[in-house]
């Protein structure tokens, strides 16, 4: 496949700064010479190529707007936005390692716990020595997390933990579970290590969708959990809620990866295929489709970086976020198929990264919220009515 | 040891360029620039050799703001500073050498690390030009280099081979592709570089000595044809070898 020098109808490129850039180019390099050539592999065998893991922390990608002394890069969210988008570009399943590691494990641990915590932790999990991942979503509690069932009750010295995860992204391969289970009816975050006597965490197998990412149960079987392993300022279900806000913020940037991913691969496709006496786009009713492709990728980029620009100035309001994980999730699927129809039949082989796209973001419009879910969160904002029944 | 390493700023290999209305120069507007490929190989060899032995890297850039870009990226692999030798001109290969040559020199480094040759106007004069310039030594298209005291050995590509030269210090180096990996700008490094020292020259003026008259974007190729797949086709492919292509 040709090498892709990004999408950038409205020069939004000046919007950026020199590092920013450099972070993008970097990025950009590294999936096109270490992603793109093993990706469709992994992504037949259902696979997590977990050998890139110390390649990505050698760049810096994990956790990379934590500060310096626990070993990251310390840069800010626009940066960050533009690492999901490269490698979400490569795969959502790499995006997915990628985002859970920094929003929904090293995030939780910098900000709700102690400082032994964070300074044992945040530098293995910044140098890949320590994988980890996140539990919320239970069997029976998806799109209603506080409804969960998980429970931790105090014995001395510590807790026990009983009760299940599901749908758990890194879950199998992880060294460290941040898992949220309600303490005296309240939910409290947990640092659970692989290796505690009751905890198990088998794969669920046979998704069509991020098949290059590990999701996996949490079992939880009367595991003693010591006192020191409690997040100290996680308490409410406002913690989760914020760790997932961070997480959809990398998402909203991310699908834009896809969407030029697909979007380059139905140019290149469209001027190279003739059908009757021209290349297909020549004709009016694919140009149309590319035309609203590439209009909707602008948007969504120029949506991003003002989204970036108020997470760093602390100006952010998570309605703001719902709004453009929410847009940008949706027109990524319809980019995605679109660009399956321009292809034809070669749009369901593997041979072009299109339906593998398309698939992806199946999961990744529904995880970190449905799309009807962030509806509600903006709806309940500007009407001042809530849909939710609590 | 100071070592050099002389960079210049290229439109990436992927985009699409287009001539400007000058019909001299190409349109700058959309255009992605980018590293010069080969400079990469020259940067990853200089700070190889200073983590090997000590010492100082420093990378030059001849041209416009924009080269400030790619002199970052270098600071961003760990080059420790940044030289760039301003002009807003157009300059030819021999007057880039002349302003490398000149700053090399108050330098006083030794050993100085370039591309074999740009990806934009592909002239691959530059390194040689200066090495004549300072009389130093130079061996180009470099696939090896190895340093041992004052003694450089180095393989160079040529047509169907490799040749293994020796010579010494003071040298200029120009890389081929071959000759290392190029590490990534980290994350970290492009933090470091941040704060690290670009001094802006400003380039004397040196008259040029080759004038770029026009550009012109390469003939559209016709497609291949299929004439045939077995041995019937063969009479007709000869005619046309003989009376279209005139190669036989
Ligand atoms: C590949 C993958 C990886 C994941 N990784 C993780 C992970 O690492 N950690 C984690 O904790 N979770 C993870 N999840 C879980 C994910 O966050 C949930 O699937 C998601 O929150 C939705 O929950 P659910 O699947 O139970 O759907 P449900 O909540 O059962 O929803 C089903 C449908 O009903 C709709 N719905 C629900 N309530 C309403 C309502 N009030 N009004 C209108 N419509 C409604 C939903 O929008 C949806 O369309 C992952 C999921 C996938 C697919």
């Amino acid at each position: 496949m040709a090498k892709l020098s990004g999408v950038d109808y409205f020069s939004a490129d000046d919007l950026l700064f020199e590092d920013e850039k450099l972070v993008r180019e970097t990025v950009r390099t590294f999936v096109d010479s270490e992603i793109l050539p093993i990706i469709v592999k992994h992504n037949r065998e259902g696979s997590f190529p977990q050998n890139i893991v110390p390649k990505m922390a050698e760049l810096g990608i994990l956790g990379p707007t934590l500060p310096a002394k626990y070993g990251c890069a310390e840069m800010n969210n626009v940066a960050y936005g533009l690492i999901m988008q490269e490698l979400e570009r490569g795969d959502s399943s790499i995006r997915s390692f990628a985002s859970v590691m920094s929003a929904l494990v090293m995030y939780p641990i910098f900000k709700f716990g102690s400082e032994e915590q964070k300074d044992f932790w945040l530098p293995k999990l910044a140098k890949g020595e320590k994988i980890g991942c996140f539990g919320l979503t239970e069997p029976d509690y998806g799109s209603n997390p506080g409804g969960m069932v998980t429970k931790a009750e105090r014995v001395d010295g510590g807790f026990l933990l009983n009760g299940a995860k599901m749908w758990i992204t890194n879950g199998t391969i992880a060294d460290i579970a941040i898992v949220w289970a309600k303490l005296n009816g309240i939910v409290n975050g947990f640092i659970i290590e692989k290796g505690f006597a009751g905890f198990t965490a088998p794969e669920m197998r046979g998704k069509q969708s991020l098949r290059a990412s590990v999701t996996s149960e949490l079992i939880f079987n009367n595991v003693f959990v010591p006192e020191k392993n409690l997040l100290p300022d996680g308490a409410g279900l406002k913690s989760p809620l914020m760790c997932l806000n961070q997480a959809r913020y990398g998402i909203a940037w991310g699908v834009v990866g896809s969407m030029m991913s697909c979007y380059d691969s139905a140019l290149e496709y469209a001027k190279s295929r003739k059908q009757f006496s021209k290349p297909i786009a020549a004709y009016q009713l694919t140009q149309k489709k590319l035309v609203e492709m590439l209009t909707e990728i602008t948007k969504s980029q120029l949506l991003n970086i003002q989204l970036g620009r108020l997470k760093d100035g602390g100006k952010l309001r998570f309605q703001q976020v719902s709004l453009a994980k929410r847009n940008n999730c949706e027109i990524a699927l319809d980019i995605a198929r679109s660009a399956r129809e321009i292809l034809g039949a070669n749009g369901i082989l593997d041979e072009y990264p299109v339906m593998r796209h398309a698939a992806n973001l199946e999961s990744v419009k529904t995880y970190e919220g449905t799309h009807e879910m962030h509806t509600l969160i903006i709806g309940e904002d500007i009407t001042g009515f809530t849909a939710f029944d609590n | 040891m100071k070592i050099a390493v002389c960079v210049s700023h290229v439109p990436d290999t992927a985009t699409r360029i287009k001539i400007a209305a000058d019909q001299k120069s190409i349109d700058p507007a959309g255009v992605s620039f980018v590293l010069n490929p080969y400079d990469e190989y020259a940067v990853e060899e200089a700070l190889k050799t200073k983590e090997k032995f000590g010492g100082e890297v420093v990378v030059l850039s001849v041209g416009g703001d924009r080269v400030k870009e790619t002199i970052r990226k270098s600071l961003a692999m760990g080059v420790d500073e940044g030289v760039h030798l301003k002009t807003d001109e157009a300059l030819d290969s021999f007057a880039i050498a002349q302003a490398l040559a000149d700053e090399i020199k108050s330098l006083g480094s030794e050993l100085v690390f370039m591309g074999k040759q740009s990806v934009d106007y592909d002239s691959g004069m530059v390194g040689q030009l200066t090495a004549e310039l300072l009389s130093f030594n130079s061996i180009s298209v470099c696939v090896t280099f190895n340093l041992d005291g004052n003694t450089i050995t180095a393989e160079r590509e040529i047509e169907g081979g490799k040749e293994i030269v020796e010579t010494s210090l003071p040298c200029i180096i120009t890389a081929q592709k071959g000759l290392n990996e190029p590490r990534y700008a980290s994350l970290k490094g492009i933090m470091a570089a941040k704060k690290k020292v670009i001094q802006e020259k400003p380039v004397a003026s040196t008259p040029a000595l080759v004038e770029n008259l026009q550009l012109k974007m390469p003939t559209a190729k016709n497609p291949g044809r299929i004439l045939g797949t077995d041995s019937s086709a063969v009479p007709e492919l000869v005619k046309l070898l003989h009376e279209e292509a005139k190669v036989i």
